[in-house]
């Protein structure tokens, strides 16, 4: 238990560097798959609508959630237990969702991602005839 | 004086070796004392949820909080005397049958948890606000406890 407490700092895709001084963490997250949806869930304390930033591009998503990293003026830190910083990860999806309608909502520090699945990916039974 | 202490159980002193857990324990509590002197606030992770930081003045106190998902009617801050507790809960949304779970990541549940604070603060003006999952409290110390300047006379 003790590790998945701490917040996990991004790993840096190789070549790519920071323009923000900034530091970004991996927000956890649930996929739940349905039947025609898929739900995203990632917790991004600190981030609501207008910080986060959505881009799908060919088939990675990329969700970034942008955070205030203000220090209280006039106090000293007596503990850190958490660092605070931006929230950033991507996914690969599979070619049954319907981009068009993906759904985003933010609420409490937490995103949740509607993605549904495309028409003709819903369940195809595959008849089996017998030869 | 821990220095002291530790090279006194090493040497063997009247009561011979010290057992290996009491030197372990001198050593890590040295070991956080030298990092508390030379970096006043080096991050260190929290062991219990949620972690906190904590800020301080010497007028008041000011704990941060982060809680993805937890609505704030969920939340129970109390203070008596120099502890804070944080008690609440994030509920989990129903499971339906046919779905199933790829990743689980994110923290469900209750929890509680009590912080020791730097100096008795008054419990009347404690404040608390709730934004984007993050909690932060305003705890002012009490009049009593305030640091008091003293003013030389001269004759």
């Amino acid at each position: 238990m003790a590790d998945t407490l701490e917040k996990k700092e991004a790993e840096m895709t190789e070549g790519v560097e920071r323009t923000r001084a900034a530091r970004v963490y991996t927000p956890a997250v649930d996929i739940i798959v349905k039947d025609k949806e898929v739900l995203v869930t990632a917790d991004m304390p600190g981030v609501d609508d207008k910080s986060i930033d959505i881009t799908l591009e060919k088939n990675v998503l990329t969700i970034y959630g942008k955070v205030d990293v203000g220090v209280p003026e006039k106090y000293r830190a007596t503990y850190v237990e958490y660092g605070v910083g931006d929230y950033s990860r991507s996914f690969t999806l599979s070619e049954e969702v319907d981009r068009q309608r993906i759904e985003a909502t933010v609420k409490n520090g937490v995103l949740k991602l509607i993605l549904p699945m495309a028409e003709a990916a819903k369940t195809k039974k595959i008849e089996v005839k017998a030869a | 004086m821990l220095l002291s202490e530790l090279t006194g159980l090493t040497r063997g002193g009247r009561h011979g070796w010290g057992s290996y857990d009491t030197v372990q324990n001198r050593l890590r509590q040295m070991q956080e004392e030298l990092q508390r002197l030379f970096s006043p606030a080096a991050e260190r992770p929290a062991r219990e949820y949620p972690a906190v930081n904590v800020w301080t003045n010497e007028e008041e106190i000011l704990v941060t909080s982060e809680l993805p998902g937890v609505n704030s009617e969920d939340l129970d801050i109390s203070v008596a005397g120099r502890t804070l507790t944080l008690k609440g809960s994030r509920k989990a949304d129903e499971a339906q049958e046919d779905e199933c779970c790829h990743r689980r990541e994110c923290r469900y549940g209750n929890f509680a948890r009590a912080i020791d604070l730097p100096y008795e603060v008054d419990g009347a003006k404690v404040s608390a606000k709730f934004a984007k999952g993050i909690l932060t409290i305003t705890l002012p110390r009490t009049e009593a406890d305030k640091p008091k300047k003293i003013t030389i006379s001269s004759n």
